[in-house]
């Protein structure tokens, strides 16, 4: 993400901050910690916020840093631009999420602390058109960002390279 | 400036589909001095334009167009629109295929009189025997320089095969190798050595493994005798009032129809389209589609039995590196019915980068126990299983009611598992985990069946017409000049990866075709 995709001053961030890792502002999240920002033109900012998280919960890979969560969800905020049914699946998805962890913890989903709970909401949906096309977008999104395949060994192109004749395709030492 | 020949010109052989069995026939009918045309429906991607990224090249190379799925195959839920993973392109599936080729077993010739009468399974003989096959296979192997074959020395072993052979034999198996690989082992054919570069289904960036891309169709150009022709996408086939076929209707790239004439029509479009462009070929003359008087067209459609076992171990194993295929086991391929099925299966080690693993390792799954797995990527093995699966009636392709861009219905693909599949499987799923467990494994995956990558049997061989579509040559029963050439026309699966056998298969069509030619019997 580029660094221009937000600007926003000190004190807004501080003021919109909520209890999570993220800080909301009118038109993007910020990630100070990791010191990026994703502007969200289409969405709500807190629906971008909610989709990280429940990406996270599908899919969660405890050495993935949040961006990469945030970049394989981006489309969702530029498609729903032109796609108003994209737009309604995604609030009202996420505003149904919202419902059923406020009716069993009187909270919002981001802010249900443990996995196990929000996990638990999650399963409830799974079979919902939302989920599926979350879970099945983030499938590609997510695993196929070149930046993550170091994160678990993936060695990614290797013709370049010019394959692994002379770079380790048999040296497996602990048979 | 290639060949070219005319839309009028009747004197030419159409052939539909330019894989394993399209691209041979037509190389070897060009080599033979006979004019050939082969249509293709994808694009002509070289060596160069192949891509080392799963998600890139499938993009560039996989049939994506529109078919249904229907049946108790766990496919038809995940991956709707695409039960078969096979290409569209020039060279087809020979661009992704892994290279493992293997002759059938003498018995997989006759599994009728074998096996028995099974419920539910239409076996039958094949009307050839293994050997009459011998002198193709032993030609095939040649051409296409297979290993461990006319003295070529095997592929060394990969991390994946390491892991594979040490539990194979730990837990007693004796015919475990690098396989019989169409892959160069060193420079051979104007072809270089298998780089270990680990992307085969990718394309292989070297030209190391056999496609008929670049390893047969230039050898048919270069005669001057063979045309192709990219971005021609089959219809319809035609004929005259006798009943043979005239011409073949194509679309080109933007949709514009044109009719090439031809003296014979060879189809070699896969186990799934060329079944249904026979059936979409229907006319008053014949309204169940051609070469379909035995009603067998579209039907008995076989995939092999297949699944994985991935496999994590304490330690890194990196098995995406070197060949992907080039290690199998073959103690359990024979028949043994003690094992409470009939025919056998093959162990070929496997991987998938990580984009694709998971997309396939359970397709669907979320949570932390498949996040998990994908954790230990780089401390994985991982295996195939391929062995023969029943044919049946009722697993076939039909006419969906959806239509494609050119109007044309799109084809529906129906597959349940015989229960002998399902036991073939589950004792598969046992031996391959415990080879991986015999080696330290600290958990393993049985995973499920893939999209098909061996469409087999829907215009099937038989003695009888009444039985099949074509006769040992693969020459339609009903019309003389109307050929199958492709693995649609195997009689049963066998437990082999098939290319090998249509390339045989191919070869001896070639020789019978230009016989028959030759004596102006077709």
């Amino acid at each position: 993400m580029k660094d221009n995709d937000v600007s926003l001053s000190r004190r807004s961030l501080l003021k919109n901050a909520t209890a999570a890792a993220f800080m909301i502002s009118a038109g993007a999240i910020i990630n100070p910690l990791e010191a990026w920002g994703l502007e969200v033109n289409t969405l709500k900012p807190e629906t971008m916020q909610t989709l990280i998280q429940m990406a996270r919960d599908i899919y969660p890979h405890d050495r993935l840093a949040d961006r990469f969560y945030a970049i394989a969800l981006k489309e969702y905020d530029t498609k729903s631009a032109s796609d108003a049914g994209l737009k309604s699946l995604v609030e009202d998805g996420v505003a149904k999420l919202d419902q059923l962890a406020k009716d069993k913890h009187g909270t919002r989903y981001v802010d249900l602390g443990w996995e196990a709970q929000r996990v638990a909401i999650l399963r409830e949906i799974e079979k919902d058109p939302f989920f599926q096309k979350v879970r099945g977008g983030l499938v590609v999104s997510l695993y196929n960002q070149k930046e993550v395949w170091p994160v678990f060994g993936y060695q990614g192109e290797a013709a370049i390279h010019g394959g692994y004749l002379h770079r380790g395709f048999d040296d497996i030492d602990w048979l | 400036m290639a060949t070219q020949f005319d839309l009028n010109d009747e004197s030419v052989v159409v052939i539909v589909g330019s894989g394993a069995g399209g691209g041979t026939l037509g190389t070897e009918l060009a080599l033979k001095g006979i004019k050939t045309v082969i249509l293709e429906a994808g694009a002509r991607h070289e060596i160069e334009d192949f891509v080392n990224d799963e998600w890139d090249s499938f993009a560039q190379l996989a049939w994506t167009d529109m078919r249904t799925t229907s049946g108790s195959w766990r496919v038809a839920r995940d991956f709707a629109n695409l039960p078969a993973w096979i290409v569209k392109a020039v060279g087809g599936s020979t661009t992704h295929w892994a290279g493992a080729s293997l002759r059938f077993q003498e018995h997989e010739f006759r599994t009728r009189s074998v096996y028995g009468d099974l419920k539910g399974a239409n076996l039958l003989d094949w009307p050839i025997t293994l050997k009459e096959l011998e002198p193709y296979y032993e030609k095939a192997e040649f051409r296409m320089g297979v290993t461990r074959t006319n003295g070529i020395d095997g592929l060394p072993g990969n991390n994946n095969y390491k892991v594979f052979e040490k539990g194979a034999k730990a837990i007693g198996y004796q015919e475990v190798s690098t396989g019989r690989m169409a892959i160069n082992s060193a420079e051979r054919d104007g072809r270089p050595g298998c780089q270990q570069t680990g992307f085969c289904f990718q394309g292989c960036k070297f030209g190391a493994k056999w496609s008929t891309l670049y390893a047969e169709i230039p050898k048919g150009e270069a005669t001057g005798n063979l045309e192709v022709r990219p971005n021609a996408h089959v219809l319809r086939i035609e004929h005259d009032a006798s009943g043979k076929v005239t011409g073949v209707v194509y679309a080109d790239k933007d949709g514009n129809q044109h009719r090439q004439k031809a003296r014979i029509v060879a189809v070699a479009g896969n186990s799934i389209e060329s079944p249904r462009l026979l059936l979409n070929s229907e006319s008053s003359k014949y309204p169940d589609g051609l070469a379909n008087s035995s009603g067998q067209v579209g039907r008995n459609y076989m995939r092999h039995m297949t699944g994985s076992v991935y496999a994590v171990f304490d330690r890194p194993v990196r098995m995406w590196r070197g060949t992907t295929m080039a290690g199998i086991v073959r103690d359990e391929a024979g028949h043994r019915p003690d094992r409470g099925f009939v025919g056998g299966y093959e162990l070929e080690t496997l991987s998938l980068g990580l984009p694709f693993m998971a997309a396939f390792l359970d397709p669907g799954a979320w949570g932390r126990e498949f996040t998990t797995a994908l954790d230990s990527y780089d401390s994985m093995a991982g295996l195939w299983i391929v062995g023969e699966d029943m044919p049946q009636e009722t697993n076939r392709i039909t006419l969906s009611s959806e239509k494609d861009r050119f109007g044309m219905p799109v084809a529906n693909v129906h597959f349940d598992d015989h229960p002998n599949d399902i036991a073939m499987r589950n004792h598969a799923y046992r031996q391959g985990s415990a080879m991986y467990d015999a080696v330290g494994a600290t958990r393993t995956f049985p995973t499920t069946p893939y999209p098909s990558t061996h469409n087999l049997g829907t215009n099937r061989m038989s003695e009888n017409p009444r039985d099949g579509v074509v006769n040992k040559w693969g020459q339609s029963h009903d019309i003389p000049n109307l050929f199958v050439s492709d693995g649609s026309q195997f009689t049963t699966g066998g437990a082999e990866n098939p290319t090998l056998t249509i390339v045989a298969l191919a070869i001896r069509q070639a020789e019978y075709i230009a016989k028959q030619m030759g004596q102006n019997t077709i």
